[in-house]
């Protein structure tokens, strides 16, 4: 298939690897953490730790826009889900995601009107065909996803769409890694940075990673090799002595990200003086309202939310894991009391986060499947 | 150290997923029928500990007894999909199709089948007459006679147009005993045809998503397929055989893996998927594995036999495209493994429910 399997090369990748494994230098241990859910995914799901030297750990990131979302605003959502004549709609992963009374899947099985939606643009759709109920999009994600959470509220404002709402959860990356920066136990080298995030953020907001905190950061695309020449290219940045921002992902990602996104995302929406993070805690700075000029289509001012806060149990380890501290099997619970079907902490949930992309494809020995694979 | 403390963990998951299964559940989600592990679970806690007998404990899709000297399969099978008439086939020749496939699966002949309708209040007459016509070629094309049935109609909002249910009985002719638990290391996994293309069909079917594609439902019945096989490869070199439908190959590979205590490896670059069906599922963020197939089969076959059981499905037309796709190993037990097209290793896991796709 074009544009997709000349980045899966298995050639390249042996090459590649090579390199990657000249440039290491003898006893010393590398740390990068992905800070995006994305890359988690696409390296468990291709197997890509096979092709990396012993020398070098990859640590998952908080960059899973489903794994951040607090246990407090589930509950939210799943309270204006039950209320009368609404159609709650949302992404596919956000479904199984517990809040402190069930996910959506159960306030679904209990009779709420819960439909999942590839886009905005459908949950607007949906408003449309059901003029006697109150439609609310529940959005969530980095600021790949807020152009076009932005977008659909232009467009229902301009159509005069009266019945549609927007519960709005959307994050921003930057806080979320100075946030990491600041951690007294980090101990990483480098930063694979975001690809889909940085489409509309650009490498600019990152040079604070280099210039204040002396960490390179590669903005990396989703394919394996994407990911592996970043690995590179860090490689190569720690070899010579050299810390900077790269884009190995120059295919779409531009410098100076895309401007009319983030015009969009800022006509329609606002920082948060604050918001909770799932593990984190409240980071200042780090989430998206919707505007003042724009409340007629803000679920947080048209419906009274309970904006309980629910702590995250007591056994769960998200945070540390979020923030590299503990690889996902090193928490208490992994594997027994929380697994993908019975999810304690968020990065469980989503595909996207580490401990379920380590559950569901890495939860092996190493050397017993080398034998098993050997032909 | 480190690996040491990594093997303690996961022998510790091991364990724990080797307990017997608790629904934990209060009540019933879509994840509970979506083939995964929900609906292992409520098989294994609700259905099985009720029914509890040596026939339904090894879960094969259809139950094999004799009856006066001759060797019978039984099965049963629902079917709610929407929409009801896709590209490719509908609802009435996937009622046939499916259950005389759950029968042909135990080497059997597909004889006779029931058919139980749910009707919604105004669903309409000229639809039920285009199941039904279809139900009756599928049927003929078969060799099946539909003996049996019963009509229900529910009220308006109760129902989805219309459900089917089918049950079937078939004969077993030749001393056959296939399933999930014979599987041994050294076998070799073999799929009649590419995968995924039922899945697919139906996701674009439901139009939520704007993209078009050429792709059709496979829905065939695979009765003279198995008979082929069984032909080329008689005695006990045929393991195991299994129509890839709901939770599509890897479920199935995963029920392999668990019944017979085995690895299962697969080899992702010898798995035949169309490339309309890859193109959907990068898109969606799906894997092919996990996609319903209808009209394919997963054989187990052992080592000496493969070049007789591939030759014999390619030679049939509804076994064209079959391939070897992986191998059977003793290590480690339970688990399907896949080497990646990229050249890596993972695990293919049962889903949890649905196959969702990701959001970015």
């Amino acid at each position: 298939m074009r544009f997709v399997d000349e980045f899966r090369d298995a050639e390249k990748a042996t090459a590649l690897a090579a390199q990657i494994a000249a440039l290491c230098s003898p006893g010393r241990q590398y740390k990068f953490m992905e800070v995006c859910g994305g890359h988690t995914h696409t390296i468990y799901k291709h197997g890509l730790e096979d092709y990396l030297p012993e020398a070098i750990t990859l640590v998952h990131g908080p960059g899973c826009p489903v794994c951040v979302i607090p246990m407090g605003r589930v509950d939210d959502a799943i309270h204006l889900a039950e209320q009368p004549d609404v159609i709650m709609t949302s992404f596919g992963d956000m479904l199984r995601v517990p809040g402190g009374r069930g996910s959506f899947l159960d306030s679904k099985a209990r009779g709420a009107d819960i439909r999942m939606v590839y886009s905005p643009l459908d949950a607007l759709k949906i408003a449309r065909q059901n003029p006697d109920k109150h439609v609310v999009f529940m959005a969530i994600g980095f600021e790949t996803t807020a152009p076009s959470t932005a977008m659909t509220v232009l467009r229902a404002a301009a159509d005069g769409v009266e019945n549609f709402s927007i519960f709005c959860n959307h994050v921003t990356i930057i806080p979320a890694i100075k946030a990491i920066l600041d951690s007294p136990d980090l101990r990483l080298d480098a930063f694979i940075g975001p690809g889909h995030v940085s489409t509309v953020i650009g490498c600019r907001p990152y040079e604070f990673i280099a210039s204040g905190y002396g960490k390179p950061v590669v903005v990396a695309g989703f394919e394996p090799l994407d990911i592996l020449q970043s690995i590179y290219m860090i490689m190569r940045q720690l070899a010579s002595a050299r810390c900077e921002i790269e884009d190995q992902y120059t295919r779409v990602v531009p410098w100076d990200g895309n401007p009319k996104a983030l015009r969009v995302i800022s006509e329609v929406m606002e920082l948060r003086p604050y918001f909770e993070w799932r593990g984190l805690g409240f980071i200042s700075h780090s989430a998206l309202r919707m505007r003042q000029e724009y409340a007629r289509f803000d679920a947080e001012r048209l419906f009274q939310l309970p904006g309980v806060r629910v702590a995250d149990p007591k056994a769960c380890q998200c945070g540390e894991v979020l923030k590299g501290v503990l690889k996902p099997w090193e928490c208490k619970v992994f594997g027994t009391a929380c697994t993908p079907e019975t999810p304690i902490g968020t990065c469980m949930v989503s595909s996207e986060g580490a401990c379920a992309a380590y559950y569901n494809f890495g939860r092996f020995s190493r050397e017993r499947v080398r034998e098993a694979t050997r032909t | 150290m480190s690996n040491d403390r990594e093997q303690q963990v996961l022998d510790r998951i091991d364990r724990a997923r080797r307990r017997k299964a608790r629904v934990t559940d209060e009540r019933i989600t879509l994840a509970h029928g979506a083939g995964g592990k929900a609906t292992h679970t409520l098989i294994e806690a609700v259905f099985l500990d009720a029914f509890d007998n040596p026939l339904l404990a090894p879960l094969e899709d259809q139950a094999v007894f004799s009856v006066g000297g001759a060797r019978l399969a039984f099965t049963t099978d629902s079917y709610v999909v929407a929409p009801l008439f896709f590209p490719g086939g509908d609802i009435g020749d996937l009622a046939v199709n499916g259950t005389v496939n759950d029968l042909a699966m135990s080497g059997a002949r597909p004889v006779y089948l029931s058919a139980g309708f749910i009707l919604e209040e105004g669903f309409p007459v000229a639809d039920l007459t285009r199941v039904v016509t279809s139900m009756a070629a599928a049927a003929r094309a078969a060799g099946v006679q539909i003996v049996t049935g019963d009509t229900k109609v529910v009220q308006r909002g109760h129902g989805d147009g219309c459900y089917i249910n089918t049950a079937g009985v078939g004969v077993l002719d030749r001393p056959v005993t296939l399933g999930a638990s014979r599987a041994r290391p050294g076998d070799v996994v073999l799929v009649s045809g590419p995968i995924g293309d039922h899945g697919v069909t139906i996701m674009l079917a439901r139009g939520e998503l704007d993209l078009e594609s050429d792709i059709t439902s496979a829905t065939a019945p695979l009765a003279g397929l198995v008979s082929a096989l069984l032909d080329a490869a008689p005695g006990d070199g045929v393991r195991c055989l299994r129509d890839a439908t709901r939770g599509g190959v890897a479920t199935i590979l995963n029920e392999v893996a668990r019944a017979a205590d085995v690895a299962v490896v697969i080899d992702e670059a010898s798995v035949p998927v169309r490339a309309e069906v890859r193109g959907a599922s990068e898109i969606l963020g799906l894997d092919p594995l996990y996609l319903a197939c209808e009209g394919r089969l997963v054989a187990v076959v052992a080592p000496d036999v493969v070049d007789a059981a591939l030759a014999a499905l390619r030679g049939h037309p509804l076994g064209a495209g079959a391939a070897v796709i992986g191998q059977v190993k003793a290590d480690p037990p339970t688990l399907v493994l896949l080497k990646t097209e990229f050249g890596g290793t993972r695990i293919v896991d049962l889903l949890i429910g649905d196959p969702l796709p990701r959001i970015c």
